[in-house]
């Protein structure tokens, strides 16, 4: 047993006098982190429209174009189209027999949940439809996609850092668990990346965020949206632009 | 008969150390120079340097772990990472050369990610 321990001494003293002779240099690194998607072949972009539904007190189909369009804009190496948004659901409908409706939920919500998406989601697959579009347009890279935004309502334990008063008048803080009922918004969205020229899909993200606030707390649907967007935005820019991320290294003689 | 073998030892020593020390010393020349590129940013000259410098001395870990670097800030990560495993490989105990590959490593795995996507 002592022998090992003074084995131990001996080798981390060695290793601490090798590092300690050793010359390193600390450099900043810029590592690129490559675009899923190569957009190269395009020089525009058009965000058509989406599958929308959920929550009426918005409209996530103009909003979410509207949003993407400018992120592109200021993000993007791409020239954005401003055409306008497309109503992919009225799409789908118009396509559908009037005896058989995809939804018989009238104008009023007629997504309401991811299930009811699915039945819209055929859409992106549609290859003479896109290239149609994609001919009105140049042959730009298309994106589309879904937007399912709802809102969300849970009730449990929530933990809170409450102040408590001491004897000596110190206030000090500790962690309290506390039932809470909360409601919120949900946020799946589908992204979906299709090449105007062929109307073929190239890529499709899907992603999912949530919100939650006290339910005594009154929090506008677009303000909520716009945070849940903050969330998802990054994942989407980086499938069309390379990342850098910065850093450092140690080189060493 | 033991005498014999450590004098046949000692010559075998005698004779490949000056040899070793001086791949060495031209192996460090190679990579003081590729360090200067590098903190001129001058990435790829910095590289060349680094595979000059494990082509004299492949026992050399800092070149290896140098050159790991430099593939990194090119974008080349499964050079990169064979770098760094080769690093690794010949002084797994250094701690420059550890925390190098386990920053490269968040940045590998990510990437990874998002090919297999």
């Amino acid at each position: 047993m002592t022998a090992r321990i003074a084995a131990g001494i001996v080798s981390l003293g060695l290793s601490v006098g090798t590092l300690a002779c050793m010359d390193f240099y600390e450099v900043p690194v810029d590592v690129p982190i490559q675009a899923k998607l190569d957009v190269s072949m395009f020089k525009r972009v058009l965000v058509a429209g989406f599958l929308a539904g959920g929550s009426r007190a918005i409209d996530p189909n103009t909003e979410t174009a509207r949003l993407l369009r400018s992120q592109l804009r200021t993000k993007s190496d791409l020239k954005v189209i401003d055409a306008d948004v497309l109503s992919l659901v009225d799409e789908m409908d118009r396509r559908a027999t009037a005896d058989l409706p995809i939804s018989a939920a009238g104008n009023e919500g007629k997504i309401k949940n991811s299930k009811d998406m699915e039945a819209y989601e055929a859409i992106f697959n549609d290859k003479e439809f896109w290239k149609k579009i994609g001919e009105e347009y140049q042959s730009p890279l298309i994106v589309t996609g879904s937007v399912l935004f709802t809102e969300v309502s849970k009730s449990g334990m929530v933990s809170t850092v409450a102040p408590t008063a001491g004897p000596d008048g110190i206030t000090t803080y500790r962690e309290v668990q506390q039932f809470r009922d909360q409601k919120g918004f949900a946020l799946d969205q589908k992204f979906v990346f299709i090449d105007g020229k062929t109307g073929s899909l190239l890529h499709s993200e899907t992603l999912h965020s949530d919100t939650y606030y006290p339910s005594t707390q009154n929090t506008p649907a677009l303000s909520a949206y716009f945070e849940l967007m903050d969330k998802v935005l990054p994942t989407f820019l980086t499938t069309l632009n390379t990342q850098r991320i910065r850093g450092t290294r140690i080189l060493i003689k | 008969m033991r005498t014999r073998l450590w004098l046949a030892a000692t010559l075998i020593l005698a004779l490949t150390t000056p040899a070793l020390a001086d791949r060495r010393t031209e192996a460090k020349e190679y990579v003081d120079w590729g360090i200067t590129c590098a903190q001129k940013n001058l990435w790829p000259q910095a590289v060349l340097q680094f595979v000059k410098a494990t082509e004299k001395d492949p026992s050399y870990a800092a070149a290896w772990n140098n050159l790991a670097i430099g593939y990194e800030q090119l974008g080349r990560f499964d050079d990169a990472r064979k770098a760094y495993d080769k690093a690794l490989a010949l002084d797994r105990s250094n701690q420059f050369i550890r925390t190098n590959y386990d920053q490269f490593r968040e940045i590998y795995d990510r990437q990874n990610r998002r090919r297999d996507r």
